[in-house]
């Protein structure tokens, strides 16, 4: 028979210990403040801005400009000039850039044959005639700056010559939904609720048995009435709230600072958050049943949140990971979760019609809770 | 026979491959202060563990206020109070929030909850630091605020482990007043000790030693039926007549205290005084008096492995 009371005293300790402690309350707040000010600008898949050199081997006016229509597009900086060719080589080994434009003699001869541009059309395919007309080496360690780079290779250069553009129709028409403009913070900011939610969460509930254990608070609370199902329910409840209070930082900041539309409901967000606030505390309280100190339960929830980070779909997309990892990414609560907060923050899906997320979480924190109180024994031997 | 709050029969508990209690018969009455008294390690400790349900026996029965461990161990709880021997209550509360924590803890209603903590600070005397952190307070103090705690829900057995080990003289005296008070509302005590002035204080007493029980009766029963006569000797030169007389195979233990000599002489001997002045290890202007047993005398005779007395090698092992 459980007893509200029993939960009450344990929930009220709770709290209480929390105010005294100035650092993990201070964590509260400062974690997601910190950690969506650092990622909401840090990450960022558009890249701009990378430092390029030039090597200009024709010295033209067309060549001065043909650089110019370049650098507007603001995807390249250039910072350097080279004379020739081993000189930019050397500066790309040395980083001085990442990229280096050759700008090639016969760059007036090439632009006039070019085929977008369309004059005396010279048949398309004949390389003879037809040739790119300067050339882009790339430093290809960093795949995000080689594509990058590479998207320039069909740069239009009509502005080049008063002429109007010959317009290609693309193949394909594409619509983006959700995100029209293509800013990385949309994606970034309810992906970040998931991370910091895993951080946190698994850390307060893990530290949580333990430390009675450490502190020798264990054999006053074996002795008493208190049964363990009773213990975990206090335990995680005052988290919720400290769960909940985090979710409004980083979703209210990025609503109002980086724009990231919120399109759902806000019952949604709050049934789609608290399934994985409860999960997190669960899996915390499962890792401080495991763990013997302190210590060690901070080490499995570093073990468990590099994983969340990596392969839940915050910093690449799950479709795009090997089938392995996939496996493991759908052992993670936060793979689900950023499933959910992505449906309803950016999508309006109503949580109920992502079933498979949701039983997944409804069925781990049932789970873990059983695990936990079966793995919590009243004894001490 | 009176009621009995605990009876034990041949328990043992073992960890791993060291035996902590061996083969343990103990009966406690009801409304009795009951003393272990051990050295560290004795297994006090472990005992305790296992009349509270914490440890499970490997083998034998205890049956503690009618409840069969460990089947019943939840049903035991709310009849039991426990003081740790470490302070185990929460330093970073209040001792009125740490009260407060207990009492809900053991489910008193909220109505009564106020008049009990009310009542419980003003018989441990903690008006005065009720808002203080538990961590800050002193040895006597803790102490108080984990007794007032283990007696919240009016426990009928109450088990202290080692109570007082960090309590200076003042408090002890002022601890067991509090202690026959207790004792005499009703409730029966298990104490630990190693403290010989508190062992001696119990109703009660059973010595530990290596998880075995050497002896039990009244403090007073064990230093009167003790197997051995207590000499006191003042002379010159003690350090070197204390190695001479513990080669004596009569020679249970040699003591020195103070300016004297305490010799505990096997009781087979019926003329101590006559059989020391004749070992020629004595010098002649040696003072030599019989002297009352102490409870430090049976102790040190009942953990000793130089004689084990026949009567209390039966007794144990019944």
């Amino acid at each position: 028979m459980m007893s509200l009371l029993r939960i009450q005293a344990i929930v009220i300790k709770e709290l209480i210990q929390l105010r005294r402690d100035r650092m993990t309350f201070g964590m509260v707040i400062m974690i997601p403040l910190v950690q969506l000010l650092l990622f909401a600008f840090a990450i960022n898949t558009n890249i701009r801005h990378i430092p390029a050199g030039i090597v200009d081997q024709s010295q033209t006016a067309l060549s001065r400009v043909l650089q110019q229509t370049v650098a507007a597009t603001s995807m390249v900086n250039f910072t350097r000039h080279y004379h020739s060719l081993p000189q930019a080589q050397a500066a790309i080994d040395r980083g001085d850039v990442r990229a280096v434009l050759i700008i090639p003699k016969d760059v007036a001869q090439r632009l006039v044959r070019h085929t977008s541009i369309g004059f005396g059309l010279p048949p398309a395919s004949d390389e003879e005639t037809s040739r790119p007309i300067a050339q882009w080496l790339v430093d290809g360690a960093d795949t995000a700056i080689a594509s990058s780079i590479k998207s320039l290779r069909n740069m239009p250069l009509a502005e080049l010559l008063d002429k109007p553009v010959n317009r290609n129709v693309p193949t394909f028409e594409v619509t983006l939904l959700y995100n029209p403009e293509q800013r990385s913070v949309v994606n970034t900011v309810p992906g970040l609720v998931a991370i910091i939610l895993t951080m946190t969460m698994i850390m307060f509930t893990s530290a949580a048995i333990v430390r009675e254990r450490e502190r020798g608070n264990m054999e006053l609370l074996i002795t008493t009435p208190l049964a363990s199902i009773e213990l975990m329910i206090g335990k995680i409840f005052p988290y919720i709230f400290i769960g909940a209070i985090q979710v409004s930082i980083i979703l209210g900041l990025g609503h109002f600072f980086f724009n990231v539309p919120i399109n759902g409901s806000l019952w949604q967000l709050t049934f789609a958050t608290l399934l994985f606030i409860c999960a997190s505390l669960v899996l915390g309280l499962v890792i401080s049943t495991l763990a013997k100190n302190q210590l060690q339960s901070m080490q499995m929830t570093v073990f468990i949140l590099l994983p969340s980070i990596l392969l839940s779909g915050f910093m690449f997309p799950y479709e795009g990971m090997p089938e392995v990892a996939q496996y493991i990414a759908e052992g993670l609560p936060a793979t689900h979760f950023i499933r959910l907060i992505r449906g309803v923050v950016l999508r309006d899906v109503a949580v109920v019609d992502m079933t498979f997320d949701m039983l997944w979480l409804m069925g781990f924190t049932l789970l873990g809770l059983m695990a936990a109180v079966l793995r919590f024994k009243k004894t001490l031997d | 026979m009176a009621e009995l709050a605990i009876d034990a029969n041949n328990l043992t508990h073992k960890f791993g491959s060291v035996t902590a209690v061996s083969s343990l018969n103990l009966q406690v009455e009801k409304q009795r202060i009951y003393g272990f008294l051990g050295p560290n390690g004795s297994g006090k400790t472990t005992a305790i563990r296992l009349f509270t349900g914490l440890l499970k026996p490997s083998a034998g029965t205890v049956n503690v206020l009618g409840c069969h461990l460990p089947k019943d161990t939840e049903s035991l709880r709310r009849q039991i109070g426990y003081m740790t021997q470490k302070f185990s209550l929460y330093d970073d509360l209040t001792i009125k929030e740490n009260m407060q924590f207990i009492a809900r803890v053991y489910g008193l209603p909220p109505k009564e909850q106020k008049a009990r903590l009310d009542e419980l600070i003003s018989i441990y005397q903690l008006e005065k630091l009720k808002k203080q952190l538990a961590g800050s307070l002193s040895g006597g103090q803790k102490q108080r605020l984990a007794l007032a705690c283990a007696v919240m829900h009016k426990p009928k057995l109450l088990f202290l482990d080692e109570p007082t080990s960090a309590v200076d003289p003042e408090n002890r005296r002022e601890f067991w007043e509090q202690l026959f008070d207790l004792c005499d509302q009703g409730i029966t005590i298990l104490v630990s000790t190693h403290y010989m002035d508190e062992a001696e204080r119990c109703h009660k007493l059973a010595i530990l030693d290596n998880g075995i029980k050497r002896a039990d009766d009244s403090p007073a029963q064990l230093m009167a039926d003790m197997p051995a006569n207590v000499i006191e000797i003042s002379t010159d030169n003690l350090r070197q007549l204390k190695q001479q007389l513990i080669a004596l195979p009569e020679v249970v233990s040699a003591s020195q205290i103070g300016a004297h000599l305490r010799v505990l002489i096997n009781k087979s001997i019926v003329d101590p005084i006559a059989f020391l002045k004749h070992s020629r290890i004595m010098s002649s202007k040696a003072e030599l008096n019989i002297v009352r047993a102490s409870l430090e005398d049976v102790f040190v005779l009942s953990t000793s492995n130089k004689l084990m007395p026949a009567s209390q090698v039966s007794k144990a092992q019944l």
